[in-house]
């Protein structure tokens, strides 16, 4: 037996994607131009599929910020922040991010992946119960293995199903920490929160939302999903991403918890990891502080969402969710989805294609993410694309 | 503490529903290997599961669960408290 046989489920469907000369899941964009335009395959394609949900990866002023980063700092930290120091801008960062949510102090990691995994390895040990909803991101499920932590799903977005395994805990359930997210990336939803933050007050515990796809997009001040329901008090850990609303990359958590500073020193993935370069300080930064001031970007974004999915649903496609900058199609075949796919990249629209067991239910989908930087001549377009590919359905 | 037989006969109830009838189920069916079930089909089988038998499951205790046989075993050390 080889250690490569584990790979050949992989190895038969990358051969079959080959065959049919698509490859939806390594689409290369020869150059980009703008947060919403591309040239893949040597034709200008809109872009749908980036998660740029403020369109902030080309602003001026954080590119200015970056490149002053660059030249007074340089180009990487060339280790971690324990072994090799702290940069004054991580530390200025995890403050600002703090401030922003009203939270005693927070923590920078290198990516929202390790953001994710670092804080629950080190929350999580063998001796502790995680209860996370069934469709929480990759990150959520791998940090709790790395600590080894008895985790236990809960149903999708359904606080009675969670109410009742927190009731099964019995005496644990004071001691247990619920996870969410803020929007959930694949089908767009929200967080059922009012009614999740009802159960931890019933139980005891705590609740940790990770608000990677709906920080700078929901809430007055872009906060996130916490802000927009008036909970964040109740929220024990917020964790997000700088990789998507703030266009760089990175995540964080803050917590009032005092606790959270032992996490630098508890958590491997924190630990063994080389530190953000200043570059990527810097512009998420810059655009931190224009997402806090930036209720212009989230009403373009908001609008430009429900018009694609007003679009969408006037052409009879089958939506999983209310409007969000998260619009996801369902469809009932992987060929069918897969085919679909690669003509709408024919028409010069990239969106994702998601394939269990990414997707929730076993189900294919068209993933499209919606930018504030989309113009509605953009949003028009992809609209006809979908239109012409119903036609010819 | 559930007796080992009600558990048994209960899950390849829940399996044959699951399967649609498509396969014989005994102690040492492989889940992955011969029923073809998926990751996700699986996590909805322990949910169901969870739920039956009034118990919380471990997700990463599913790592060392092959057959119906084990599957069964771990449900029985759940309902007693055993973790």
């Amino acid at each position: 037996m080889s250690i490569f046989d584990k790979f050949k489920a992989m190895a038969e469907l990358r051969h079959e994607l080959n065959e049919l000369n698509m490859d939806p899941f390594g689409v290369q964009i020869d150059r980009i131009i703008s947060p919403t335009e591309g040239i893949i395959h040597g034709q200008h394609t809109i872009l749908a599929g980036t998660n740029n949900y403020l369109g902030l990866t080309f602003d001026p002023e954080c590119i200015a910020a970056t490149r002053k980063a660059l030249e007074q700092e340089g180009t990487g930290t060339t280790g971690s922040r324990m072994a090799n120091g702290s940069y004054s801008g991580h530390r200025m960062l995890e403050r600002e991010l703090a401030n922003f949510y009203g939270k005693r102090d927070g923590i920078v990691f290198s990516t929202g992946y390790l953001a994710n995994i670092g804080m629950l390895s080190a929350l999580a040990g063998p001796d502790d119960r995680v209860l996370l909803d069934a469709d929480c991101h990759a990150s959520i499920y791998d940090g709790c293995r790395l600590g080894g932590a008895k985790a236990i799903r809960f149903r999708h977005n359904n606080p009675e199903d969670l109410a009742k395994r927190m009731r099964r805990l019995g005496e644990h359930a004071a001691d247990t920490l619920i996870i969410v997210e803020g929007l959930y990336s694949m089908l767009g939803d929200r967080a059922l929160l009012k009614e999740i933050v009802d159960v931890k007050r019933e139980f005891g515990g705590y609740l940790l939302v990770d608000e990677a796809h709906s920080l700078g997009v929901l809430g007055e001040h872009g906060c996130g999903l916490a802000e927009e329901s008036g909970l964040l008090a109740d929220v024990d850990f917020i964790v997000g991403t700088f990789s998507k609303s703030l266009g760089g990359a990175g995540g964080f958590c803050v917590s009032d918890h005092p606790e959270l500073d032992l996490i630098r020193y508890t958590s491997r993935p924190y630990i063994f990891t080389a530190s953000p370069s200043p570059a990527t300080i810097a512009t998420t930064r810059q655009a931190l502080r224009m997402v806090s001031t930036g209720s212009h970007l989230r009403k373009r974004l908001h609008e430009n969402a429900l018009h694609l999915h007003t679009g969408l649903k006037k052409l009879g496609y089958k939506l999983c969710a209310e409007p969000s900058p998260v619009i996801a199609v369902m469809f009932d075949g992987k060929m069918e989805s897969l085919q679909f796919w690669n003509d709408l990249l024919q028409l010069g629209i990239y969106v994702n294609l998601m394939f269990p067991p990414a997707t929730p239910n076993g189900s294919f989908l068209i993933r499209c993410s919606v930018s504030a930087a989309h113009t509605p001549e953009q949003i028009d377009t992809i609209c006809e694309a979908f239109s012409k590919l119903r036609i010819t359905a | 503490m559930i007796e080992y037989k009600r558990i048994l006969s209960d899950i390849c109830d829940r399996l044959v529903s699951l399967t649609k009838g498509h396969f014989e189920i005994n102690e040492n069916t492989q889940l992955v290997e011969q029923l073809n079930l998926d990751s996700l089909k699986i996590m909805e089988l322990i949910l169901d599961v969870e739920d039956h038998f009034d118990i919380s499951i471990p997700v990463n205790i599913l790592r060392e669960v092959k057959t119906v046989k084990d599957l069964v075993k771990q449900i029985e050390k759940l309902s007693c408290g055993e973790e």
